[in-house]
């Protein structure tokens, strides 16, 4: 067992455990923190993946911009049903025997895939990842139109997040 | 490098169901887009993953990984504000309650 597999190895340990943390704990400011617990991990993985640019952005983007809004959004609501009633529905059970049937169902397909257990390659000499998806991000053969499309949905996103959140003149 | 690519799938197999659980268990609206924040995760790290072990060269992994930030962040934007406005307005955030467009 090599360095990387242990680090590997704790790493999904804690993203697993804040996961279950996040979808279990009764108090949603420590479920918001915990999903920061389990962003951060996987940031790791995505280091050890040699994807540089994603981890900076994982940490940047997830972290720092979507954990904050949560937290926030928990402030914003949060006398409700801290202390009082259940956290989850009445037929829970049937909710953790779908989450088990499908996580099964996804490691039998996953498993199938030809090649499972190979190891990688190393990266093509002289690839720079970050400059290689910088590249691919706004060339004309590669994936402009997506990303283009992508930040007119942001946008739209945010003008209507503005619009449905704001305490305007409407009725 | 020496992790077997089987091992990332799993861990993100993992992930999804622990969130799917979450989304179809939880009653509090919020956390409910907290789980369905772990599904998205588990999903790129499968993407991730593939693009290393099957096609470095190749950037089409890391840039789907890059659209589906964008798209995790409208999607809290949105839902957030939603939840926000049915709060302020109803004074709960349990999403069996906000049966408005219910007939």
């Amino acid at each position: 067992m090599t360095a990387e597999q242990i680090i590997f190895l704790l790493t999904g340990a804690l993203i697993l455990v804040s996961a279950l943390l996040v979808v279990t704990v009764r108090n949603l400011l420590h479920a918001a923190l915990w999903l920061v617990v389990a962003l951060f991990g996987v940031a790791v993985l995505y280091a050890i993946l040699q994807a540089s640019f994603l981890a900076v952005v994982q940490v940047v983007v997830y972290i720092g911009a979507i954990a904050i809004l949560f937290i926030f959004a928990v402030m914003l609501t949060r006398r409700e049903m801290r202390d009082t009633g259940p956290q989850t529905r009445p037929n829970w059970w049937i909710a953790a025997l779908l989450g088990a049937l499908v996580l099964t169902g996804l490691i039998v397909i996953m498993l199938a895939v030809p090649g499972a257990d190979r190891t990688p390659a190393a990266l093509p000499e002289g690839l720079d990842t970050v400059w290689a998806l910088g590249n691919a991000l706004v060339s004309p053969e590669a994936y402009v139109l997506p990303f283009e499309v992508a930040s007119v949905l942001l946008l739209a996103a945010l003008v209507g997040a503005v619009y449905v959140a704001g305490v305007g003149k409407k009725s | 490098m020496s992790i077997p690519l089987s091992w990332y799938l799993i861990l993100s197999a993992g992930l999804f169901g622990v969130g799917l659980y979450g989304v179809l268990a939880r009653k509090n609206a919020i956390a409910i887009l907290l789980s369905v924040e772990l599904m998205l995760n588990a999903v790129n790290i499968n993407l991730v993953a593939f693009w290393r072990y099957l096609d470095p060269a190749q950037m089409a992994g890391q840039a789907f990984a890059i659209i589906v930030f964008a798209v995790a962040a409208a999607e809290v934007a949105v839902g957030l504000a939603l939840i926000i406005s049915v709060y302020r307005r109803r004074k709960t955030v349990v999403a069996d309650d906000i049966d408005l467009m219910k007939w």
